[in-house]
C-alpha cells in the first residue's frame, strides 16, 4: 500500500505468560502515548498522496473499516484526533456511536469486524483500531478519575422508562434515554450491574473498574438502578407498563447454559462455563476463603468448546492453579470461533488444544467426582448451514482422558422467565424475542428488546448497537405518545 | 438493602427473621425462595419463604446455622440491613383444591411446610400435617402449624415430645387408613424427602418435594442447581424447586450437595477462629 511506512502494527505490551497465568491482572497493558501516536499514523485515510501530475488523492477514501464496525464508528476521524493530540475530540467521535469504547476496544472481535476491512491489511497488519479505541477510552477514564463527573443539564420530559437487564444493551439504552431527559429505572437480577461484562468476562481481560465506571456514568445521568430485581418474578413487564412506565426495554441477555446431555454430566467437578466464571469473576472465588464462595481447585481441567467463553474458562482455570488445561473442540483450528488474541494468549499460557475431538461420556468415582472423560475423534465433512464443515465421528476412535474437572462452554440460550411472564410477546423458534432489527420493537406495543435476548448469544458491540437503535426509536415514540 | 424488622430464636440453631420487602411480599407464594447476600465478600444463599404478610410488607425466613454463611447471618439483629435480598424465586407450589393433602416437614423445614400448608388450606383442601424433629426442643411453630391444618401429628426421633417415630411412619399409616389423600408434599432434609417418596410410591399418590441443591444466581444462569428428574436435567431454581418425588434421582442430588464439603469446613473453621479471637460471638 502506497504511503505506508511500515506493514507491521505497533504491538501491545502484555504481561509475560509465565507471570500472568498466576494472577488476575490485565494481560494486555495498553499503548503508551508514543505507541498510540505511531500506530495512529498507520491509518492512511487522512494521508493524501501526491500524484505525478500534481493532484493529491486520499489513499483510503472509502473508509471500509467503518462498514466492518457493527455500529459504524467514524474510525479514521477518531484516529486522526489521536494523531493530532486532540483526545477529547477523539472521545466525542467514538462516543457518538459507541457508548462503551473502553469495553469494545478490549473485547470486540476486531479481526473479523473493523480491522478485517482495513486496507492497510493488504500490506501487512491492519491498523490496530481496537487498541487505539482502548487508548482513547482509558485516557477518558483517567480524566474522569481526576475530575468527578459533572451533572449534565438535562430537561426532564416527564416520561418514564424501565430497562430490564444491565448488560451492554441495557446500559446503552438507559444512558441514551436519560440524556434525552426521560426518567430511567433499570432492573437487574444480580447484585451488581454490568451483565456478562461483570459475571462472565474475567478481570484479566476486562478490568471490573472499567465496567463499573461505565455503570457509574449511567447512574450519574440520573438512572436509578434497582439491583436484586428479577423481572418476571418480583414484577412482570406487563405490570411495569401498568404501573406507569411509558415504555419498557428488555435486555436480559441469553444467559441459560447449554449442556452436552451425555452420561455422567451431573457428576461433581463438571460445571457450565457460566457457573465456573460466575464463581470466579462475580463471586471472586479466586480469593476464597477471603471471599466466601468456593471454587473447586483442579489439577487437570477439560474445557469443552472453543469460543471466547471457553478461552476465558481455560485461562481462569490456569489462574486458580490447574496444572493442565485442555480445550476439547470437535472441529478444526480453522473453525475456532474465539477472538484470535484470546487463542494466542491461551496457547502462550500453555493451554492444550485437542481439536477434532468430541466428549461422549464422563466417568466418576464413588464420591460422585468426575475422574475421566471418554472422547472420540472426529473428521470434517461437507459444510453445514453455518457454512462450517460438519464434524463426523471416526469409528472406533474412542479414547479416555483423566481429568478432575470439566467445564462445558457450548453456548447459551434465552432464559424463559421473561417470555413466560409477558403477555402478547411473540417468540422465535429459538426462544428469542421477535424483534425488529432496525428499531428494536417487539410484537407488543410499548416493549422493545435488544442484545442477546433478541439475537441469541452474540457480541458486546452488537448488543450495544441494538441498544442505540432501540433508544432512538423509543425516544421518538416517547415524544409522540 | 432490606431491614430486619423482627428476629426470633426459634430453637437452638434455628432463627427467624421478618424482613421488610413490600414489593416482594405482594408477589410471594408458598414454595418460592429468596437469595440473600449479607456483605461484599459473602456468598449468595437461598432460603425458602416461610411466610409473608402482604399488608405489613414482610417476608419471613427461617434458617438453621449449618456453616459459615448461615452462622454469620444469625449474628444480624433487628434493625440491621441485609445487603442483597432477591426474590421471590422459583415456581410456587401448585396450591389447587385437591381434596385432602398431607404436608410433611422436618427440621428447619417446619417453616416452609407451614407456608405450603397455609396455601393448601386457603385453596380449600383438608390439610393433614406431620412435623418432626430430632428432639423436643428443636420443634417450633406448633401453634402456627395447628392454625393452618385440620389434623397435626408431631414426631420426635427420641420420643421426647409427640410420638417417637420418623415422619414416614405416621405418613404410611395415614395412607393405609385413608383413601381420600390426593397429594403429599414433603419438605426437609434429602433423606427425609427421599423416604417420604419411597413411602408414598406403593400407594401411587403424587408426592411433591422441594429440592435444595447448591445454588448461585437462582435465576437459571449458572446450572449449578441442576438435578435429574425423570431422566432429564432440570434447573431447581427456575424449573423448581418443587418436583415429583417419585421421579427425582436422589443419589445425584445427595452427591451434588457435598461438592464443597472441604471448602465449607475451611470457611467455617476460619470464621470461628476469627470470632473467637475478637470475642464477638463467644456464645456459639
Ligand atoms: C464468558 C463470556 C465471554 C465473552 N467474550 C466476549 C468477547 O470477547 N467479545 C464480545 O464482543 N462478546 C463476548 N461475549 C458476549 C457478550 O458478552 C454478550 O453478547 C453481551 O454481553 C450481550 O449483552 P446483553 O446486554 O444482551 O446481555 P447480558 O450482558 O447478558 O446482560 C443481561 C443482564 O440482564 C440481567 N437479567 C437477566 N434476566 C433478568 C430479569 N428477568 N430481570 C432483570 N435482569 C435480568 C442479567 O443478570 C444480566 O446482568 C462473551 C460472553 C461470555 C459469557
Ligand atoms: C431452594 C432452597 C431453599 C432453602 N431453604 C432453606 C431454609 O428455608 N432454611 C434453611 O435453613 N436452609 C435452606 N436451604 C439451605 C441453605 O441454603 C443452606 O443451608 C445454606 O446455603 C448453607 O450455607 P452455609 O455457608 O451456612 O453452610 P455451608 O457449610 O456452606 O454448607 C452446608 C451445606 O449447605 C448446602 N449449601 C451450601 N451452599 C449452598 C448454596 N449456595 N445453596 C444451597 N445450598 C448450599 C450444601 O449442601 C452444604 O453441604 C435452602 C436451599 C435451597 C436450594
Ligand atoms: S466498536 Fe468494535 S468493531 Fe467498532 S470500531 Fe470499535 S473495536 Fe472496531
Ligand atoms: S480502512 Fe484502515 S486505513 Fe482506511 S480509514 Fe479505516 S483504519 Fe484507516
Ligand atoms: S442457581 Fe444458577 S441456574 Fe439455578
Amino acid at each position: 500500500m502506497a504511503g505506508l511506512k511500515t506493514a507491521k502494527s505497533v504491538s501491545m505490551r502484555n504481561q509475560e505468560p509465565a507471570e500472568r497465568k498466576k494472577n488476575f491482572e490485565e494481560v494486555a497493558l495498553g499503548y503508551s502515548e508514543e505507541e498510540a501516536l505511531t500506530e495512529s499514523k498507520r491509518c492512511v485515510h487522512f494521508a493524501p498522496k501526491l500524484l505525478d501530475d500534481g493532484r493529491t488523492i486520499l489513499c483510503c477514501p472509502e473508509r471500509p473499516c467503518t462498514k466492518g464496525c457493527p455500529v459504524g464508528v467514524d474510525i479514521p476521524d477518531f484516529i486522526k484526533a489521536v494523531r493530532d493530540g486532540e483526545m477529547q475530540k477523539a472521545v466525542d467521535i467514538l462516543k457518538a456511536k459507541n457508548s462503551l469504547p473502553g469495553v469494545c476496544g478490549r473485547v470486540c472481535p476486531q479481526e473479523s469486524q473493523c480491522q478485517a476491512e482495513c486496507v492497510v491489511k493488504d500490506a501487512g497488519d491492519p491498523v490496530e483500531i481496537g487498541r487505539l479505541e482502548r487508548y482513547v477510552a482509558d485516557w477518558e477514564l483517567g480524566q474522569r478519575k481526576k475530575s468527578p463527573l459533572k451533572d449534565l443539564k438535562i430537561t426532564p420530559t416527564g416520561k418514564k422508562v424501565a430497562v430490564v437487564g444491565s448488560g451492554p444493551a441495557g446500559l446503552t439504552v438507559a444512558g441514551d434515554l436519560a440524556k434525552n431527559g426521560h426518567k430511567v429505572v433499570m432492573y437487574e437480577a444480580l447484585h451488581v450491574a454490568g451483565g456478562v461484562l461483570m459475571y462472565g468476562i474475567p478481570e484479566f481481560r476486562l478490568p471490573k473498574d472499567v465496567v463499573m465506571s461505565e455503570v457509574e456514568y449511567v447512574r450519574s445521568l440520573g438512572v436509578e438502578i434497582k439491583l436484586d430485581h428479577v423481572v418476571g418474578k418480583i414484577i412482570t413487564a406487563d405490570e411495569l407498563l401498568e404501573s406507569g412506565y411509558d415504555a419498557v426495554f428488555l435486555g436480559p441477555g441469553a444467559g441459560a447454559p447449554m449442556f452436552l446431555n451425555i452420561e455422567g454430566e451431573n457428576l461433581n467437578g463438571i460445571f457450565s462455563a457460566n457457573e465456573f466464571l460466575t464463581r470466579v469473576n462475580l463471586m471472586k472465588s479466586y480469593l476464597f476463603p477471603d471471599y466466601d464462595t468456593p471454587v473447586q481447585k483442579s489439577r487437570v481441567v477439560a474445557v469443552i468448546g472453543a469460543g471466547n467463553v471457553a478461552m476465558d474458562a481455560t485461562r481462569c482455570a490456569l489462574r486458580i492453579g490447574a496444572e493442565q488445561v485442555h480445550i476439547i473442540y470437535r472441529r478444526s483450528m480453522e473453525e475456532v470461533p474465539a477472538r484470535h488474541e484470546e487463542v494466542e494468549h491461551a496457547l502462550e499460557e500453555g493451554v492444550v488444544f485437542n481439536i477434532l475431538t468430541n466428549p461422549i461420556k464422563f466417568i466418576g468415582d464413588e464420591k460422585g467426582n468426575v475422574t475421566e472423560m471418554i472422547c472420540q475423534k472426529m473428521e470434517l465433512g461437507e459444510p453445514d448451514q453455518s457454512g462450517r464443515r460438519r464434524p463426523f465421528p471416526i469409528k472406533d476412535s474412542e479414547f479416555s482422558i483423566k481429568i478432575d474437572a470439566a467445564i462445558i462452554a457450548l453456548g447459551t440460550y434465552p432464559n424463559p422467565v421473561i417470555p413466560e411472564t409477558t403477555s402478547e410477546l411473540e417468540l422465535t423458534r429459538w426462544g428469542t424475542i421477535k424483534t425488529d432489527e432496525n428499531t428494536g420493537r417487539t410484537s407488543r406495543k410499548g416493549i422493545w428488546c435488544g442484545g442477546d435476548m433478541a439475537t441469541g448469544a452474540a457480541t458486546v458491540i452488537s448488543a450495544m448497537g441494538a441498544g442505540k437503535r432501540a433508544a432512538k426509536d423509543m425516544d421518538e415514540y416517547l415524544k409522540n405518545n | 438493602m432490606n431491614k430486619i424488622l423482627k428476629k426470633e430464636i426459634l430453637t437452638d440453631k434455628i432463627h427467624m427473621f421478618e424482613v421488610e420487602a413490600p414489593q416482594m411480599a405482594k408477589k410471594a407464594r408458598a414454595g418460592q425462595f429468596i437469595i440473600l447476600k449479607i456483605s461484599d465478600k459473602a456468598e449468595r444463599i437461598p432460603l425458602t419463604i416461610a411466610d409473608y404478610d402482604r399488608e405489613r410488607g414482610t417476608i419471613t425466613i427461617v434458617f438453621m446455622e449449618v456453616g459459615k454463611s448461615s452462622t454469620e447471618l444469625a449474628t444480624l439483629n433487628e434493625g440491621d440491613y441485609i445487603e442483597c435480598f432477591a426474590g421471590p424465586l422459583g415456581k410456587p407450589t401448585e396450591d389447587e383444591n385437591y381434596g385432602t393433602v398431607i404436608c410433611v416437614g422436618g427440621g428447619f423445614a417446619i417453616a416452609p411446610i407451614h407456608a405450603i400448608a397455609k396455601a393448601m388450606k386457603q385453596a380449600g383442601n383438608k390439610v393433614i400435617t406431620i412435623i418432626g424433629a430430632r428432639t423436643k426442643h428443636l420443634l417450633f411453630w406448633e401453634d402456627k402449624i395447628r392454625a393452618v391444618s385440620d389434623e397435626v401429628t408431631i414426631v420426635t426421633d427420641d420420643g421426647s415430645y409427640g410420638r417417637k417415630a420418623l415422619v414416614t411412619e405416621p405418613l404410611k399409616e395415614l395412607l393405609t387408613e385413608r383413601s381420600d389423600v390426593k397429594l403429599v408434599v414433603a419438605v426437609g432434609p434429602v433423606m427425609m424427602m427421599k423416604f417420604c417418596s419411597l413411602t408414598t410410591k406403593p400407594f401411587d399418590i403424587k408426592t411433591m418435594v422441594s429440592l435444595n441443591p447448591i445454588m448461585i444466581d437462582g435465576t437459571g444462569m449458572c446450572g449449578c442447581c441442576r438435578v435429574s428428574v425423570g431422566g432429564r436435567t432440570r434447573f431447581a431454581c427456575v424449573d423448581g424447586p418443587d418436583f415429583d418425588g417419585h421421579e427425582v434421582d436422589w443419589d445425584v442430588l445427595q452427591l451434588r450437595q457435598t461438592a464443597y464439603i472441604k471448602e465449607e469446613k475451611t470457611s467455617m473453621d476460619r470464621y470461628m477462629s476469627e470470632v473467637n479471637k475478637d470475642g464477638s460471638r463467644g456464645d456459639i
